[in-house]
Order: structure tokens, then C-alpha cells, then sequence
């Protein structure tokens, strides 16, 4: 049975990538938040993941509002970023893989997440900021990715007790999955933010605090939200918390440990959170 | 329309009928992700706004470089992001914008926030 090692959630701000773009890790504005990082990378590179489950979200590269799935998964040996369109540089081609991915899908649809299956799929920011993050330098080719994209943009949007639960659903059908493969779970994005209208600039620290609390032992307290909570306590585009719950949600079933916490703000316009949580199978 | 928060000022809710309302003005600035069209875009802004079928409201707003009325008029804020940025602006820049203030002002407000 594949096996997994424990879950990461991370801001995907695009600043973070356009400041490794450009090597500012070392200037004063981003020396703190880039420290945060090594911890988790010595972590992964001591389990060796062999495959990375991202939920994330789409900000308009492979989906626009013509067919824009709820939730998406990919299953596809291979992804490609691609021009956003305001200057991040697109990074090399992620690997994927469609043995597992295939599994999830059957198991997901038998558990009545209808989820859209992508045979090809650009991967945004939202992916390949987390990614870079995790491993610099572009040296995430050795593992494998399987991208699940969650709508964050056009209302009606899935709740966060939804979230938590196609989470679980994707957790179970790692655990049913016949291969021996370690896997990590990640959850992008967050934590609050808002970028539009006269509310802009928007953060809530305690609120964001409170959520990497809760997100540990009592994620129950956070999946009693609804999105309309979201984008009051951590604004619009707050309710990007849906994927560190997701995250959480595929780490059911095991003994959790806190690794690692950080949170830093402002990072461009948001308060940036990145989380580690361990997980004991037992 | 229901397309605000009202215990949420500032924020209007990007929901089907603002979605309806913005999608030529969002197809457009979706468009952006490729250099042709933001050359395209730049060489005649009214042809490439009138390519893509973009109401009076909204060609206006395009060309006032008018982010709040840009949202009102249907805009989704991950593809005004877009316009934005090909304007050379970044979301500090947007921000100042939509606040009324000035760009410094708008960082010190987000730096206060982690105080």
C-alpha cells in the first residue's frame, strides 16, 4: 500500500517567484520568509517523497470561465507552466504520472466526487511557486506530481467541509492504491488576502493564526466555515484556505505531528503561511 | 443584482451574474497570457476591446485604466491582474488604486496589519 509521509501547506504568492527569479532571497524584505524553507526541504529530502498530491488553484492559465471545473485532476505523465501573462517566468516541464492518478480518479468517482479528469493541463503559479519553493533550482524532476485544481475564483465555490472531504477521498485511495510509493500531500495558497476592490489589502493575522492552529488537531473548527466566513475573516481571495483543508483532510487516519510553522506578512498583499505536518500511519 | 456582501463593504462578489456581465472583458484580458495579443492590444486598444465584443461600460473602463470599474463591470480580479500587469503594474500598484491612496501608503497599511 502507498504510503503517506505527511502533508505541507504553502502560500503560492507569484512575488515569491518572481523574487527567486531575480535572487532576492537575501535582501531584507524576503531574507525571513525564504528561512522558513530549508526546514521543510531537508525534511523532504530525507523522506523522498516519490510522489506530491498539489491541490492548488487555477488563476486563469488552463481554465477560464468558458469550462471551469469545480474540481480538476490531472492525469497526465507530464505538465507545462506557461506565460501568465505579467512576467513570472514560466519554469520546465513537472512530471506526472497516471498509475496513481487513474486510482484516484476511479476511487473519487466511486465516491461520488465528480471530478474533471485533465489528460493535459497547464499548471499555474499556484502549483509551480509551491513546487520551486520545495525544491529550488528547478530539481523537482524525480518527483511525481498529480495536480487537483480547486475552484477559488467564480462564485458558487465548493465549501470548506467539501474540500476537507474530497481530502479524505483522496487520502483513502492512496491508502487503497497496491504500490509502494511515499507520497506528500501539499495545499497552496492563502493565507488571507484580498487583491480587489476598496477592500484591498486586507489581512487578518489572528485569523490566519487561528487557522494554523486549528488546521493540526481541530480542523473541524475551520470546515464549520462557510465561504461567505472566508472572504469576511480572510477576504476574497482568502478562501484559498480550501486547500490547505483538502491537504488535511488527505492526512484521516494517521498520528499527526507539527514539524514545522511559519508565517510572515505582508508578503506582497498577503499573510504568507507555510506548515508541515507529519504523519504517522501507525 | 446580488452580487455584494453587505456585511463585507468593498467587496463585490464575483458570482454567475457578474460572470455573465464581465465574460467578454475577462476573455479578453485571458487572452493576455499570449505576447501576440498583448501586442495586439497595445497596437489598437479600441479594435482589440471591439475583437472581443467589450460593452461601451466597459471599453471606457479600459481605457481609464479604472480597476474599481472594471470590477463593477464584471471583472474577475485574476484577469484585471493580468491587465495589470501588462500595464506594468503589480498588486501593491492595484491596490494603492482601488484605496484612494498612495502606493507607499498602501504598504505601510499592509505592513501595520502584521503589527
Amino acid at each position: 500500500m502507498a504510503k503517506i509521509l505527511g502533508g505541507i501547506a504553502t502560500s503560492h504568492i507569484p512575488a515569491i517567484g518572481m523574487a527567486m527569479d531575480k535572487q532576492l532571497e537575501q535582501t531584507p524584505y524576503w531574507k525571513a520568509f525564504f528561512e522558513s524553507y530549508p526546514p521543510i526541504r531537508e525534511w523532504l529530502n530525507a523522506q523522498a517523497p516519490d510522489i506530491a498530491i498539489i491541490f492548488y488553484n487555477d488563476h486563469g492559465l488552463e481554465f477560464f470561465h468558458d469550462k471551469k471545473p469545480t474540481f480538476a485532476i490531472g492525469a497526465a505523465p507530464e505538465y507545462h507552466n506557461a506565460d501568465e501573462g505579467w512576467g513570472i517566468q514560466p519554469i520546465p516541464p513537472v512530471t506526472g504520472e497516471t498509475e496513481l492518478s487513474w486510482h484516484i480518479i476511479n476511487e473519487l468517482i466511486a465516491a461520488e466526487f465528480d471530478i474533471t479528469v485533465c489528460q493535459e493541463m497547464r499548471v499555474d503559479h499556484g502549483l509551480t511557486v509551491p513546487l520551486t519553493l520545495m525544491w529550488p533550482g528547478h530539481q523537482y524532476g524525480h518527483v511525481k506530481v498529480i495536480p487537483i485544481a480547486i475552484n477559488c475564483e467564480r462564485h458558487p465555490m465548493p465549501t470548506p467541509a467539501r474540500c476537507f472531504k474530497l481530502g479524505q477521498a483522496v487520502g483513502a485511495a492512496v491508502h487503497s492504491y497496491t504500490g509502494s510509493e511515499k507520497v506528500i500531500i501539499m495545499g497552496t495558497g492563502g493565507l488571507s488576502h484580498q487583491l480587489d476592490g476598496e477592500r484591498a489589502g486586507f489581512i487578518n493575522k489572528p485569523f490566519d493564526l487561528y487557522c494554523m492552529d486549528k488546521i493540526v488537531h481541530e480542523p473541524e473548527a475551520l470546515t464549520r466555515l462557510s465561504i461567505h466566513d472566508l472572504v469576511r475573516e480572510a477576504g476574497a481571495q482568502g478562501v484559498e484556505l480550501n486547500m490547505w483543508l483538502a491537504m488535511r483532510g488527505a492526512l484521516e487516519g494517521g498520528v499527526l505531528t507539527e514539524l514545522h510553522r511559519s508565517y510572515h506578512l505582508p508578503i506582497s498583499n498577503t499573510g504568507a503561511g507555510v506548515q508541515l505536518l507529519a504523519m504517522n500511519e501507525g | 443584482m446580488n452580487t455584494s456582501y453587505e456585511d463585507i463593504p468593498g467587496t463585490i462578489m464575483f458570482d454567475g451574474q457578474m460572470a455573465t456581465l464581465g465574460y467578454p472583458l475577462n476573455k479578453m484580458c485571458y487572452s493576455f497570457n499570449d505576447a501576440e495579443a498583448r501586442n495586439a492590444f497595445f497596437a489598437d486598444e479600441e479594435a482589440y476591446c471591439q475583437l472581443f465584443g467589450l460593452s461601451d461600460a466597459q471599453k471606457k473602463a479600459i481605457k481609464d485604466r479604472d480597476v474599481l470599474e472594471l470590477l463593477r463591470q464584471g471583472g474577475s480580479i485574476y484577469y484585471l491582474a493580468k491587465f495589470a500587469g501588462i500595464l506594468g503594474l503589480n498588486v501593491q500598484d492595484v491596490g494603492a488604486l482601488q484605496t484612494g491612496m498612495s502606493v507607499d501608503e498602501f504598504k505601510a497599511m499592509l505592513v501595520k496589519a502584521g503589527e
